[in-house]
């Protein structure tokens, strides 16, 4: 090809901090009844971005009610105040807003993006479904129906046979045990009353966190988040006690008709406000982690071309905290994926790593750090995530300083406490070959 | 009426959103910038005119593999490398591949774009691969077909109705390939597809975010500027459909689905330059078919006034090269058949086409498309994912920038319209995807 001779081009490349800095202004703000909220004010596009975090989630779930707060808010939007589920759609599409309400272990989300042309309108919808929902009972009915279908979905699903394993055996009789959208048996008994009640528990400015983005001032967001969540209780139910990760290591199968075995795996892990954290970080990173080319990756994927896509992630939950992996493999050569996996965990808890791999970490995560706060949504997203996990907003300007601390020995001494390829349990759901 | 008021209170014309300048290199390459001064980041992105539509017969998925392949060495970088540099740089990068391209992208700072374009500019041309790569590679894209679609009972029926839809045209190959052709797929089918579609002439560059265009020319004049057009580029015409002379029906059996549905596709134009009128239509219709669970038509008849349905959706994307789809999924409730739930569903089209749309439906339609746009200027990479995408699928600049104003204009006549041609059960493939075909009994 005519196209291969010409001179090439010479790459002549040095590895450079990347420049960008986080230029973000986070304002606190207190409403005038007192909930406090972190915004940054941006006002080039005609739009805002509210985030709340309901500290609480399905943890808050009675044994025998398992599910009823992820139904719950399914069914906020479903109807509120003097509109029907079909009125109050009609009058946000109208709007051009949108909600959105999620549901995990330990929290519930309340999510909302509106113009600034018709802002009071917006919240004034959103405030009737998060104080006055209805609750219907045909819309219960609906939703529900719609909940069971995802259940026996989960219950065909490699991955989620596979979560759903591993918590049970993890978690004995704590809510993380289980899944939060519950099981066939709770959600099918779940009475109106137990959807209130889920109400009352799940969303109370005690434990509220509200980050916001956009086209909004600090005097007008404290107006809207009395408006939206002043009149919601102060006080929920007593919070579930800590649990430890209850597995040893080992094998589990679950034998699943598919061509393809999916694995989950695991060990404990390390609480977020732990001095070593961020070591944990960084190692994880090098381990399994998604930005730098990570071990697992190479090891597993690049070299033997045994997975499509092999990953490791850090879990500190407010009850516990697990190091998870996953990996998928067709069924003849997930065995192979796995011994890998655990030769590639014993090297780096026994020889550590690198200061190139540290290095190299380092600059990917520093520099990765400003380009996350890409655009509204998601800079409130983060704000109410900070909070969250009780960092100040300072954070944002010393959280790279955090990561630059953190030295190979650090990671080293944190490699050996924290891995533990003995204790690490893999839950195969497939029909693997050679694995018991 | 309230909501009518509302409605029409907002935004008045559509303003053009974003800012943006485009080139056409000496050597043919297109060049789109989109500013967005508001973060120091910048994405960068290359479009190939190529995708898995483009393939020869009998190597289904080489341009995937191909994409998966130019992360290995080239004459001047090491295998791995670039990603490498990106992650250094604090960036994200990946590729993707579709039926009508090929597309690259990194997003970092704006300052590091020079070396953004070193690197892609230098894969282009000088890709190196080693027996080692094909082999590792090659159980890498059979893993991710086993992850995306062997292991997933409903990505294996998608595979179905579009092998069904189109006997002619290559978008009834899917974009992964099948397997027995992807485990033989090797380097000289890679390096053939890659000699003659990577080539600047073929190639679309977006760069979006804190730049200025001068700038951003002057680079790609100095990267990309030197590299050869491709003499023997093919035109792109690939073989059409013929006229469909009989409906197309299937049942897809596997144990593993939970949930059994009905599903259709329609055989539907796609935007096409200088005329997107009909795509702008079928847009709305999919919206007032099935784009809201609570206000459009078959939601409301199937899942709201009765208990036919637990789900009930509309599908349709006009960015396509040649003839696209549009497509109706229905659920049924607990009880109800899958002949029960299409004859409900063809049953609530027909009234449709009886009874029309409600003004004010129009109306709420062309308020959320106008608020759309203003959303998506907070999204820079979807702008470039917008100009990219379209740019490969035959349409040009003023088409993209005129998409607004064309959607805007359309009338519940023109819905009507399209709906009356293209709705047609004679053009259509609909499938029942079911665990066992006993429950058919």
């Amino acid at each position: 090809m005519i196209r291969r001779l010409i001179a090439a081009l010479t790459l002549s490349v040095t590895a450079v901090t990347a420049q960008a800095q986080t230029q973000i202004n986070i304002q606190e703000v207190t409403s005038p009844s007192g909930i406090e909220a972190w915004l940054v004010e941006e006002n080039s596009i005609p739009f805002a971005a509210i985030e709340f975090v309901f500290d609480g989630g399905a943890v808050l779930d009675a044994p025998d009610k398992r599910g009823a707060t992820n139904l719950m808010m399914g069914l906020i939007e479903e109807g509120a105040g003097d509109l029907t589920a079909r009125e109050f759609q009609e009058r946000r599409e109208a709007l051009a807003a949108s909600f959105s309400f999620d549901t995990f272990d330990d929290s519930v989300t309340v999510s909302a993006v509106f113009l600034s042309e018709n802002r009071d309108e917006a919240i004034a919808l959103l405030r009737e479904a998060l104080i006055n929902p209805r609750f219907d009972q045909d819309a219960v009915d609906r939703v529900r129906s719609q909940v069971l279908a995802g259940i026996r979905s989960d219950a065909n699903n490699p991955n989620r046979i596979a979560s759903a394993a591993l918590d049970a055996a993890a978690f004995g009789d704590h809510p993380y045990a289980t899944p939060i959208n519950g099981t066939e048996e709770t959600v099918t008994a779940l009475t109106r009353d137990d959807i209130l009640e889920a109400h009352r528990n799940a969303l109370t400015t005690g434990r509220v966190h509200v980050g916001a983005a956009g086209d909004l001032s600090a005097e007008e967001l404290g107006e809207i988040i009395d408006a939206l969540i002043g009149d919601l209780p102060e006080t929920g139910p007593e919070l579930p006690e800590d649990v430890a990760f209850g597995l040893d290591g080992g094998i589990t199968v679950v034998p699943y008709a598919t061509p393809q075995s999916v694995a989950l795996f695991g060990h404990s892990g390390i609480e977020r406000d732990d001095e070593d954290f961020f070591a944990a970080f960084i190692l994880n990173e090098i381990l399994g982690g998604n930005g730098v080319e990570s071990r697992l990756y190479r090891e597993v994927r690049e070299k033997r071309g045994l997975t499509y896509g092999v990953s490791t992630f850090l879990v500190p939950k407010d009850f516990t905290e697990i190091y998870l992996g996953s990996v998928a493999s067709s069924n003849d050569r997930i065995a192979d994926a796995i011994e890998v996996i655990r030769d590639e965990w014993a090297a780096l808890a026994s020889e550590g790593i690198t200061q190139e791999e540290l290095d190299a970490a380092k600059t990917y995560l520093t520099g990765a750090y400003p380009l996350r706060f890409d655009g509204n949504a998601e800079i409130a997203g983060i704000l109410v995530g900070m909070q969250s996990v009780d960092l100040t907003p300072e954070y944002v300007a010393n959280r790279n300083d955090f990561i630059e601390a953190v030295t190979l020995d650090d990671v080293n001494r944190v490699a050996a406490e924290l891995l533990d390829p003995d204790g690490l349990h893999f839950v195969v759901v497939g029909e693997p070959e050679g694995l018991q | 009426m309230r909501l009518f008021a509302l409605a029409l209170s907002l935004v008045g014309t559509m303003t053009l959103a974003e800012e943006v300048t485009t080139y056409q290199l000496d050597n043919g390459m297109d060049v789109v910038v989109i500013e967005d001064h508001r973060a120091p980041v910048v994405v960068h992105m290359l479009w190939y005119k190529a995708g898995s539509a483009d393939e020869p017969a009998g190597v289904s998925g080489i341009a995937h593999f191909l994409e998966h392949l130019l992360f290995k060495a080239t004459e001047n970088v090491e295998s791995g490398e670039f990603q490498r540099v990106v992650a250094e740089n604090g960036g994200s990068d990946n590729a993707f591949t579709s039926y009508d391209y090929t597309g690259y992208f990194q997003r970092v700072a704006a300052d590091r774009l020079p070396l953004m374009m070193q690197y892609e500019a230098d894969r282009m041309n000088n890709l190196v691969l080693t027996e080692e790569d094909i082999v590792a590679e090659r159980g890498v894209i059979l893993e991710e077909r086993n992850q995306r679609t062997e292991n997933s009972p409903g990505a294996l029926a998608r595979e179905q109705m579009m092998a069904a839809q189109y006997q002619n045209h290559g978008y009834g190959v899917p974009i992964i390939g099948w397997m027995h052709e992807m485990e033989q797929l090797d380097m000289q089918d890679a390096l053939a597809f890659y000699d003659l579609y990577y080539s600047p002439n073929n190639t679309i560059l977006v760069v979006a975010g804190d730049v200025e265009p001068d700038e951003v020319l002057a680079l790609a004049e100095q990267y990309y500027g030197p590299i050869p057009a491709e003499p023997d580029l093919p035109e792109r015409v690939r073989p059409q459909e013929p006229p469909q002379r009989a409906e197309r029906r299937l049942v897809f059996e596997d144990p593993r689905v939970a949930q059994p549905y009905v599903t259709r596709t329609y055989l539907a134009p796609e935007r096409d330059a200088g005329a997107q009128e009909d795509a702008a239509a079928l847009t709305y219709l999919a919206e007032i078919l099935g784009g809201s669970s609570f206000t459009s038509v078959l939601p409301v008849a199937l899942q709201f006034d009765t208990n036919t349905a637990i789900y009930a959706g509309a599908f349709y994307s006009g960015v396509s090269l040649d003839d696209t789809t549009f497509g109706l999924t229905v659920a049924p409730a607990e009880g109800v058949t899958l002949q029960d739930a299409e004859d409900a569903m063809d049953a609530t089209l027909a009234q449709f086409m009886e009874v029309g749309i409600a003004p004010d439906r129009m109306e709420a339609l062309r308020t959320q498309l106008r608020a759309g746009e203003i959303y998506a200027r907070d999204d820079v990479g979807g702008l470039a994912r917008r100009y990219g995408a379209a740019l490969t699928s035959g349409l040009t600049v003023e088409d993209v920038q005129a998409w607004p104003d064309v959607l805007q204009a359309v009338t519940a006549e023109d819905v009507m319209g399209v709906a009356a041609r293209v709705l047609n059960r004679d053009r259509a493939v609909t499938a029942y995807v079911v665990p066992s075909r006993e429950i058919l009994q």
